[in-house]
């Protein structure tokens, strides 16, 4: 904001310099004066995608908080005229209840994490460290969910589940979960296991330390990074992967929170869709997500990073 | 010091528990999707062996060319919006000035929330009564009757659809690219600075084929993604109108889920991954090839 109240004075010496010249020899501008120019010009395209960008996920908060009659308004309204929870009431009564929906989330997602750090932080360790026989194979078939996609796998993941009595349960949508994220998991924890330095391992295990010890003691603490950034994507993958949690969970009481919004925004279609309890349901899942990021951005960047660029 | 056999077998023990639950729940559920795509599959009645019966059904059956035509259509359409868009963005932002890492930051924020979700949101900001964007278009005089966007016109869905996917993965893209542009040595763009490159040189003739290998990466994970694109359609169109916009996901969940023809989506999906190994080999050969 307050870059906006301070442009326009400097804006006018931008914009002069523009009209003072040939528009289409910049490049031979002297220095300092199409330098300037430039700047401003970057600066305002940067604040006008800010705000592009930023404006849906605002307009979405003021729809929840919107009154009954607000939300009904024709044409529809911007800045609600009074702040109302009555969408966030509706939402928490809606079928089983918001809170379900919300622990039916969060379930999945802590289980997702649970299985995921307890199947890979092993697994890198073993790469890593160890002279495992077929290592090379058993890393690509670690990695083989990268080649098949899940989407492709759900029939017969469906029916194996229905065998196991695991479908309309947390742990079958968090093992479901778990393979989706476990290649890009296994691949991060293999190279933060590989970066720790010989010495403080050679060190634990002339301690006399068995193999477990020296996982626990040297080096959980020395790939942390590593295990937040796994448990960062593992947390953000199950919390807002869709497909699956349709095709998995059918009973309503199990649904996960995108899968009963999807469900509202359709059923409640012939009475009209109630776009303000929608909207409500649309912040508080967006809240977690938007929170992590900002808060472990540095960990987010660095997986991605790592896990794309191979 | 634990190359005893001993410790191989440690090792092992520690890789065990990762790899017996991808042969049970990756490797096993692939086997048995090949077995099930040579079948015919009902959950009512008992499976019957019809072997390549499944593949030969999908040259005849007229929504399977259609949802498969749809996703690539969709997929060629939107992968140079976003790669052309998303290198943009990274070469507007990618100095470490603060507003340039806010604008970043920002951009990224959408990629983080649901494709769900955002797909709920974006279905009521296209909304033709309750939704702002005909409010605002119209605000803009762009429009004079309210548009409806989704499920009536295939065309006016799919540009519907996909400004609302570039609004949310056009910061994947840019995230990888501004890694890529600030890896480049500061030496090599002053070089070409103090050869009177100007900028415009420097980016086609420098920081574009320094970073080649980086966009080819990012247009296979787009192309992917697209072609793999199931949430928006069910969200925003439900397929409609006329399953037009049914993609190749979208018809494998319709087979498999609804008219449990599991035997057929099988085939559907094998084919389907089969498209998308083929993409992948074509990157490599092609990221080989660039040798950056």
């Amino acid at each position: 904001m307050t870059g906006r109240v301070r442009r326009p004075g400097r804006f006018l010496g931008a914009s002069f310099a523009a009209e003072g010249v040939d528009q289409t020899r910049v490049g031979a501008l002297p220095g300092r004066l199409w330098q300037g120019r430039t700047k401003y010009l970057v600066g305002a395209i940067c604040v006008f995608l800010s705000t592009i960008m930023l404006m849906p996920l605002v307009m979405t908060v003021l729809a929840s908080v919107k009154s009954t009659a607000d939300a009904a308004a024709v044409p529809p309204l911007y800045v609600p005229r009074g702040l109302s929870l009555d969408s966030y009431q509706r939402l928490w009564d809606y079928q089983a209840g918001l809170p379900a929906y919300l622990a039916n989330s969060f379930g999945a997602a802590f289980l997702t994490i649970a299985f995921t750090l307890l199947l890979v932080v092993p697994a890198g360790y073993g790469l890593a460290r160890f002279n495992v026989p077929f290592k090379e194979v058993i890393f690509i078939l670690l990695l083989l969910a990268l080649i098949i996609p899940y989407q492709a796998l759900l029939t017969p993941i469906f029916l194996m589940f229905a065998k196991l009595k695991l479908t309309n349960t947390l742990i079958g949508l968090a093992i479901l979960h778990t393979a989706i994220q476990l290649p890009f998991s296994v691949y991060i924890m293999r190279n933060s296991f590989e970066a720790v330095p010989r010495e403080l391992e050679e060190a634990a295990v002339m301690d006399g330390g068995s193999s477990w010890q020296v996982l626990i003691k040297v080096f959980i603490p020395a790939v942390v990074p590593a295990i937040v950034t796994v448990t960062l994507f593992a947390f953000i993958t199950s919390w807002n992967e869709f497909l699956g949690a349709l095709v998995i969970m059918s009973k309503q009481s199990s649904f996960t929170l995108p899968v009963i919004l999807a469900a509202a925004r359709t059923e409640t279609a012939l009475g009209g869709t109630d776009w303000g309890m929608l909207q409500a349901g649309v912040t508080i899942s967006i809240v977690p997500c938007v929170a992590i990021y900002l808060l472990l951005q540095r960990y987010y960047v660095s997986g991605l990073l790592s896990g794309a660029v191979k | 010091m634990y190359a005893t056999r001993r410790h191989k077998l440690t090792g092992l023990l520690y890789v065990a528990p990762a790899l017996l639950f991808v042969l049970v729940f990756t490797a096993y559920p692939f086997m048995q999707m090949v077995w099930m795509s040579l079948n015919n599959w009902s959950l009512i009645t008992p499976p019957r062996f019809v072997g390549l019966d499944n593949y030969t059904r999908m040259a005849a059956d007229k929504q399977f060319w259609v949802s498969f035509g749809y996703s690539l259509k969709y997929t060629i359409l939107i992968t140079p919006i976003l790669m052309i868009g998303g290198y943009l963005v990274a070469l507007l932002t990618s100095t470490n000035t603060p507003l340039r890492r806010f604008t970043r930051t920002v951009v990224f924020v959408p990629v983080v929330i649901g494709l769900g979700v955002s797909s709920l949101l974006w279905s009521w900001l296209f909304n033709p009564i309750f939704g702002l964007f005909n409010r605002f278009l119209g605000e803009l005089g762009l429009i004079d009757q309210p548009v409806v966007w989704l499920g009536t016109d295939e065309g006016v869905s799919t540009w519907a659809i996909i400004l609302s996917v570039v609004w949310k993965v056009l910061g994947f893209g840019m995230i990888l690219f501004v890694a890529a542009i600030q890896a480049i040595p500061a030496e090599i763009t002053e070089a070409a600075m103090v050869d009177g490159a100007s900028y415009r040189q420097r980016v086609t003739r420098v920081i574009l084929p320094l970073t080649l290998r980086t966009v080819l990466l990012v247009t296979l994970i787009s192309i992917i993604g697209s072609m793999l694109a199931f949430d928006q359609f069910y969200i925003m169109t439900a397929g409609q109108p006329f399953n037009q916009t049914a993609t190749a996901v979208f018809y494998v969940y319709l087979n498999s889920f609804p008219y449990l023809k599991l035997g057929y989506g099988a085939a559907l999906s094998l084919v389907l991954a089969a498209l998308l190994l083929v993409f992948t080999i074509v990157q490599l050969a092609l990221s080989r090839r660039s040798n950056a």
